[in-house]
């Protein structure tokens, strides 16, 4: 490992990324009450018009949303490898890792795409003034339920491609960084990577398993 | 007195030129940034209120509009509360003074302190462009319905441009709390933190776990009016009432953001003058962890007519007391560190005692409107707006420029002209009760808040602050050209010319780039004011400078 750190703040390499880690802790608690908020909004509306929002869950697309978990639990177990091949100071396997990584956060948002495309054509998804037809009972609470479903999926993919683009970014700059700040970083955006997808976890089932 | 030999070793000569201050990591030179920035935004937010204040000097509307008169008001709140109120003490001061304080030679991230500030101006002046394309009208809080249904002005890129500044609010919070835990000097224990150091810390923790709230709430705001989804529209299945539960989650711990770093600041600078430990230090800094916990428990007390369960609001108005109690606690604590003091009356000391009695008095206003019979009378009029007037401008502004003066030796190595500061001080003390203690018999009266006329029986106090105003704004102007001036022409200040405790007086006024020549350790309490060397000593800092 160099001696060298990135803040001057920092005399020990080891004291930096201990620092590293605990800000990215903090940044996921942060994280955690922006996705809590909204999560509350949507545990309020569900108790509050159970039935509506039960019909309109059984619209989601299940083998699709199933397929894009499984996705995306696979990134995270690529990610998780690319920390432990970096670890052993493996770097060609942990580059690759990566790249996998990035690739499945792709597809997922591939699948989320289609998804998308095919609640529009249904007439099911109440974004930007396109007509709403619904025929199950209740629509509009059912209506309430896809705006939230719209609006949470979309807030966990904006965060997806976020992570995407900086694991772009690292491997875009991969050959000049040293190995202690590769594994640094590679150590930070894993964090990150496993709090979007732990958020997925979430989000699954309230979305679309509802009283399946 | 040799510039020359002062400026190469000092942060201020390191490098000049617009590139050396823009691309600085240095967090002595972003908290000058924020300084910067920060005294526009003040300003043009104090202009607002002076125009608000003249058009109110009549009961007719006869100098803006009722919609400009919305707008204003819309556009003061917006500015102060998240471009100047927010970040002030935290962003200036507590950019600055933390790494000083415990020993550090720069904060944990120095590259992410730079980077938030750049969010913060991208933020801010995305929110002030939607001025330029007519306004908004919505009020501070962008209440629902009226900011998601019916307000035809520029909401979303003000909300936008509030929730990227939450971003670089974010930013700082996180880089406080690590440089808190990792970077202290040897010896400094958390229970020798200086007290302004404790309340950076529960400020930076209610900022990383209420500003994302805001954020959420912003986002479906912005959802709603440019999506079509209906999260806070009956008519779409929707519930406006719980934007008013999301914003209120953020917006009251937020008000402890901005006053908790003045208690801190005010911390610092009535032991310093009184030659006395602070009091109860123990007390005083877990009195600050205990607001910032207590200050996510009592949204509900900003929602006592609007609906929400009866016994949610008893509830509700019991935590406030509650959340009495730590601020209570603070205050008796400095009034008790005077207790036998030698007492002097420099300007950070003046300012510092008329927060004293300034927070007192809105703190106490306080607890009328936390009890929900009183509440439900004075709910949405002049007195609501009179006690956070007391709270955040009596109170935090005040502690504010305690602080600027008492560390504008530090910051600049210069010192401020004396008389000046204190009449300043006192012109600020004066106009602010003018201003300010009027409206409170107003909505005692029952004149609600943001309406641009009223009937003629209102005049006499609306002419009394209005006439205030004008004073209040007197006072905040003088510091800017006396500060202004000192830079250049202000007699050099010593490394410690208030003879004061804590590390950033150990390093010479200006400090050095990296802080400290040599890496201090520490092995004594905060406000060891018995230490010696510092006691029963001829106070004289102005004799100081030879």
């Amino acid at each position: 490992m160099g001696a060298s750190t990135e803040s001057v703040a920092f005399d020990k390499p080891a004291r930096e990324q201990a620092a590293d880690t605990f800000a990215m802790w903090i940044f996921i608690g942060s994280e955690a009450m922006l996705f809590g908020a909204i999560l509350l909004v949507f545990l309020i509306a569900r108790i509050s018009y159970g039935p509506a929002f039960a019909a309109a869950s059984h619209h989601l697309s299940l083998p699709l949303g199933t397929l894009n978990t499984v996705v995306l639990i696979t990134s995270s177990f690529s990610m998780a490898l690319a920390h432990l091949f970096g670890n052993r100071g493996r770097w060609r396997a942990s580059t690759w890792s990566l790249a996998a990584t990035a690739l499945l956060g792709l597809v997922f948002l591939g699948i989320k795409a289609a998804e998308y495309t095919m609640e529009f054509r249904e007439g099911i998804a109440p974004v930007l003034g396109v007509p709403f037809t619904y025929d199950g009972p209740d629509p509009v609470h059912a209506e309430f339920f896809f705006g939230l479903y719209f609006a949470m999926a979309s807030l966990h993919a904006v965060h997806l491609i976020g992570g995407i683009v900086v694991i772009a970014g690292m491997l875009v700059m991969w050959s000049s960084a040293t190995q202690s700040s590769r594994l640094r970083r590679v150590r930070a955006i894993g964090l990150y990577w496993h709090f979007v997808d732990i958020v997925w976890v979430f989000l699954f089932p309230i979305l679309y398993l509802i009283n399946r | 007195m040799n510039t020359e030999a002062l400026s190469s070793s000092s942060y201020l000569g390191e490098g000049a030129g617009p590139a050396a201050w823009l691309l600085t990591t240095d967090h002595k030179r972003v908290a000058w940034l924020y300084l910067i920035s920060l005294t526009a935004f003040f300003f043009l937010g104090g202009a607002m209120a002076v125009l608000m204040r003249i058009e109110l000097a009549t009961p007719a509307g006869d100098l803006v509009s009722d919609d400009v008169y919305n707008r204003l008001f819309s556009l003061h709140g917006i500015i102060m509360v998240w471009f100047f109120l927010v970040p002030s003490i935290p962003a200036t001061l507590g950019n600055f003074l933390l790494p000083l304080m415990i020993g550090a030679r720069d904060l944990a991230f120095p590259r992410l302190n730079l980077a938030s500030w750049y969010v913060f101006m991208l933020g801010s002046l995305f929110a002030l462009a939607s001025v330029v394309f007519g306004g908004v009208d919505t009020g501070w809080t962008f209440y629902t319905p009226l900011s998601t249904l019916y307000a035809n002005g520029f909401v979303s890129m003000a909300a936008l441009g509030v929730f990227t500044v939450g971003f670089s609010t974010i930013m700082t919070g996180i880089n406080f709390i690590v440089t808190i835990h990792t970077l202290r000097a040897p010896g400094l224990t958390w229970f020798r933190l200086p007290i302004f150091v404790w309340t950076m810390y529960a400020t930076a923790l209610v900022m990383v776990l209420a500003t994302p709230v805001l954020a959420a709430s912003l986002i479906l705001i912005v959802l709603e009016r440019m999506f079509g989804i209906g999260i806070f529209n009956p008519a779409l299945g929707g519930d406006p009432l719980l934007f008013q539960h999301l914003f209120w989650f953020y917006s009251h711990p937020a008000v402890y953001i901005m006053i908790l770093p003045g208690m801190g600041v005010v911390s610092e600078v009535l032991p310093c003058f009184s030659r006395r430990p602070l009091f109860g230090y123990k007390a005083v800094a877990l009195s600050s962890m205990a607001i910032a916990v207590f200050g996510f428990l009592v949204w509900g007390h900003h929602m006592f007519v609007s609906g929400q369960s009866a016994y949610a609001g008893v509830l509700f108005s019991f935590l406030s007391f509650c959340v009495a109690i730590p601020s209570a606690i603070k205050v008796f604590n400095w009034s008790l560190t005077l207790r036998k003091g030698e007492i002097t009356f420099e300007t950070p000391m003046l300012y510092a005692l008329f927060f004293l009695a300034l927070f007192t008095f809105g703190g106490l206003a306080g607890l009328f409107l936390a009890a929900l019979a009183i509440d439900v009378h004075v709910h949405d009029t002049y007195f609501v707006v009179a006690h956070f007037h007391y709270i955040m401008v009596g109170g935090m502004v005040t502690a504010y420029m305690a602080g600027l003066h008492f560390w504008w030796p530090k910051m600049t190595g210069r010192m401020y002209p004396e008389t000046w500061g204190r009449i300043a001080a006192t012109v600020t003390f004066l106009g602010f009760n003018l201003t300010f203690f009027p409206q409170f018999v107003l909505g005692f009266l029952g004149m609600p808040r943001r309406y641009h006329t009223y009937p003629p029986e209102f005049q006499f106090w609306h002419i009394l602050s209005s006439a205030g105003a004008v004073v209040l704004a007197i006072g905040y102007l003088m510091p800017l050209f006396y500060l202004g001036w000192s830079l250049f022409r202000g007699a050099r200040a010593p490394a410690n010319p208030w003879r004061a405790t804590g590390l950033e007086w150990q390093t010479a006024s200006p400090p050095p780039p990296h802080n400290f020549d040599a890496m201090p350790k520490v092995s004594r309490p905060a406000y060891d004011y018995a230490m010696k060397g510092l006691q029963h000593e001829k106070f004289s800092p102005h004799k100081d400078e030879a």
